[in-house]
């Protein structure tokens, strides 16, 4: 005898999929991605919202946070795009492509003035001109059903497609900025394919913000496909106003000798949830993915990643840092899983969390899913307060309470700052912890 | 300067200092001897406000300010500083930055304006230099990967740049050679003046023999149970500390 544990739709589910029938009725899309379009959607209609006991959003109540669905956001107007522009958060020297309200921002977004080797068009002009590029969109989904992506590809229209040609080497880095502006709660569902040809060099800086008070819901998804021996630098900024949901998902393909680096800094949300699958695919790649949650208030932040070794001779490193306080709830569930092929596997991963208000929560979930044998794979999660006689050291030498643990705070951080490689891009970063920190203690 | 009257404090409920009194004036320099045990580091730490600490009785007083009411930090921006027997490593907060907060910060609490970058550099490079510390050291995080030697020469870099007018230094010449030693005392020395007091914390009389105390005491079982002139530190050393019943 099975029993059926699936619980009744709730009011969000039953939206989502009539948005969705909506969406797929309205804009028909052909071939591959329509049908990858069609499949999501079916099992989003199938499975819809994870509930608890889903072993990958144990931590974080999906169902809970979306119990309404929000509405579409419609078409951009110019005086949205100028808000927008103005607000973005500034990373100078990086050449811009604004999205609004989850829609690509035309008049802001200087797509034929990108660097030499770089080409970028809008998602929904890829889609109706049938751009080859879109046969990697999808490939690399999770091998198990997750709701967040699969609304996403479901929802399949607003985003960019990004093109890196062979042997670019390019200096200026592109900045997605996505910025919500409406005081209306709406939905936005956003996707960015990335394709780095081989031996290409470029730096992606991928921005999330809005306004405070307002409960829109986000879900953008990136993918990342990188080519033998190219070399991609991703920062990615998670800056939502603090009634958002934030469903983000970042999906890397790594191909032989490739050097991947990855930095979220999440301080946005009131649910955030990063979820993260990387997977080797050529030997000799190495992947560092690093992160700063900080949370406050009763922000709830996770970041849920797989780092797959399907072939040998890979390296990755994971370091996350998490700062909580007031009531603020932090996730972190890694996993490395090495492949019966992958020998000499080389897989680190760390989680550390310091627990500043009394009340908060950190939930650290570290898995290894080992079946090579010649690895070198470990992992360590930390929960703690800040160390007394580090605090004291600080207060003997006359620096006040409140900067002492904001020093001590910005250098727990730091750890993981560092390896943002560019150092105009590690002092904007930076900057932004600071200012963030520097509120309330 | 400093006047401690009858002080009694405890640590989880075990008194450590009981009925202390002690009494420096500025421009001097005193030295406090003792058995391991006798109450000495927490004499230091109860005076920079270490909160595991509780004072059960008794004053202490900088210049007639009440020290045992004022936070950690206010103390040191009252002009109390203490060189710690440990000196902690701090991963990520650049040596300069820390002196930098600090010295900003208990400028600050003075109602002094903040030191201009320039000057900064400059007071911090000569400083530097006289005790050895090198501008990669300045760089590093504070006291990260630093020898024994490195971390109590860079205690005494900060007690130079902020220039406290009571220095008390926790067993400084532990962890020491003798060229090391040698080094901090000329750094001691380099601050002692009329308008500075100091209290040196040791086991052993040999850093005396390069920082030379105006008056030494011998403490034991919480209390200052003897005191004397620098004769006094070398009689300890012959007889060590067994005529106050202990064998150390």
């Amino acid at each position: 005898m099975s029993i059926d544990f699936r619980n009744p739709r709730t009011a969000g589910e039953e939206a989502l999929a009539k948005a969705v029938e909506a969406r797929l009725a309205a804009e028909p899309i052909s071939g591959r991605v329509g049908e990858l379009r069609r499949a999501a959607a079916a099992a989003f209609a199938e499975h819809g919202l994870p509930t608890r006991r889903v072993e990958e959003w144990k931590y974080t109540d999906l169902r809970a946070a979306v119990r309404e669905a929000a509405p579409l956001a419609g078409a951009v107007t110019a005086s949205a795009e100028a808000e927008a522009g103005l607000r973005a958060i500034a990373f100078p020297g990086a050449e811009r492509v604004l999205f609004v309200n989850g829609a690509y921002g035309r008049g802001a977004s200087p797509l034929g003035k990108l660097p030499a080797g770089v080409s970028a068009v809008p998602l929904a002009a890829a889609l109706a001109s049938g751009s080859p590029l879109l046969e990697r969109i999808g490939a690399l989904a999770p091998q198990r059903y997750d709701a967040a992506l699969a609304l996403n590809t479901a929802m399949l229209r607003e985003g960019l497609v990004i093109h890196v040609a062979a042997g670019a080497k390019v200096e200026t880095p592109i900045h997605i900025a996505h910025v919500f502006t409406a005081d209306a709660p709406l939905a936005t569902f956003t996707r960015t394919l990335v394709v780095v040809e081989e031996g290409a060099q470029v730096a992606i800086i991928e921005s999330h913000q809005g306004p405070a008070g307002v409960a829109y819901q986000a879900n953008a998804a990136s993918e990342f496909y990188i080519g033998d021996g190219a070399h991609v630098d991703l920062v990615r900024v998670q800056a939502e106003g603090d009634g958002a949901l934030h469903l983000g998902t970042l999906v890397v393909d790594m191909g032989r000798e490739v050097a991947f680096h990855a930095f979220q800094l999440a301080t946005g949300a009131a649910t955030a949830r990063l979820s993260l699958h990387g997977r080797f695919s050529g030997a000799g790649s190495h992947a560092g993915i690093r992160g700063v949650n900080l949370l406050t208030g009763r922000q709830h932040g996770d970041v849920t990643m797989v780092m797959d070794h399907a072939v040998p001779h890979c390296e990755s490193r994971e370091l996350f840092k998490t700062v909580l306080k007031d009531e603020s709830h932090g996730v972190f569930q890694g996993k490395i899983i090495v492949r019966p092929d992958a020998q000499k596997t080389d897989g680190r991963m760390m989680s550390q969390a310091l627990l500043l208000g009394e009340f908060a929560q950190m939930d650290n979930k570290p898995e290894l899913e080992i079946f090579a044998d010649d690895v070198q794979c470990g992992h360590g999660a930390t929960a703690g307060a800040l160390d007394d006689d580090l605090l004291f050291y600080l207060l003997a030498r006359g620096i006040p309470p409140a900067e002492a643990q904001a020093l001590l705070v910005q250098a727990f951080v730091g750890e993981a700052v560092e390896y943002v490689e560019q150092e105009d891009l590690r002092e904007a970063l930076m900057a932004q912890i600071v200012a963030r920190l520097g509120g309330a203690p | 300067m400093l006047d401690i009257r009858n002080l009694h404090a405890s640590i989880d409920d075990r008194e450590i200092l009981k009925g202390l009194d002690l009494t420096l004036n500025a421009g001097e320099v005193h030295a406090i001897m003792g058995p391991n045990g006798s109450g000495k580091s927490t004499l230091s730490y109860v005076l920079a406000g270490k909160d595991d600490y509780e004072v059960t009785a008794g004053t202490a007083t900088l210049d007639g300010a009440d020290l045992l009411a004022m936070a950690p930090d206010a103390r040191a921006a009252a002009g109390l500083f203490l060189a710690f027997q440990y000196p902690i490593e701090i991963p990520g907060v650049a040596n300069m930055t820390f002196l930098r907060t600090a010295l900003n910060a208990q400028r600050k609490a003075r109602g002094e304006a903040e030191i201009s970058t320039p000057d900064f550099l400059r007071l911090v490079k000569a400083k530097a230099s006289d005790l050895g510390i090198s501008q990669e050291m300045l760089r590093r995080g504070v006291n990260v990967g630093f020898s024994g030697g490195e971390k109590k020469r860079n205690e005494i870099l900060q007690m130079s740049v902020l220039e406290p007018k009571l220095c008390i230094l926790d067993e400084t010449d532990s962890g020491l050679d003798i060229d090391a030693l040698k080094i901090v005392a000329q750094g001691v020395n380099a601050l002692r003046s009329p308008h500075r007091a100091m209290l040196v914390i040791t086991h052993y009389q040999r850093l005396l023999d390069h920082i030379v105390p105006d008056v030494v005491h011998v403490m034991h079982q919480g209390r200052i149970v003897r005191s004397g002139g620098k004769e006094l530190a070398l009689e300890l050393e012959a007889s060590g500390y067994a005529a106050y019943g202990d064998a150390a």
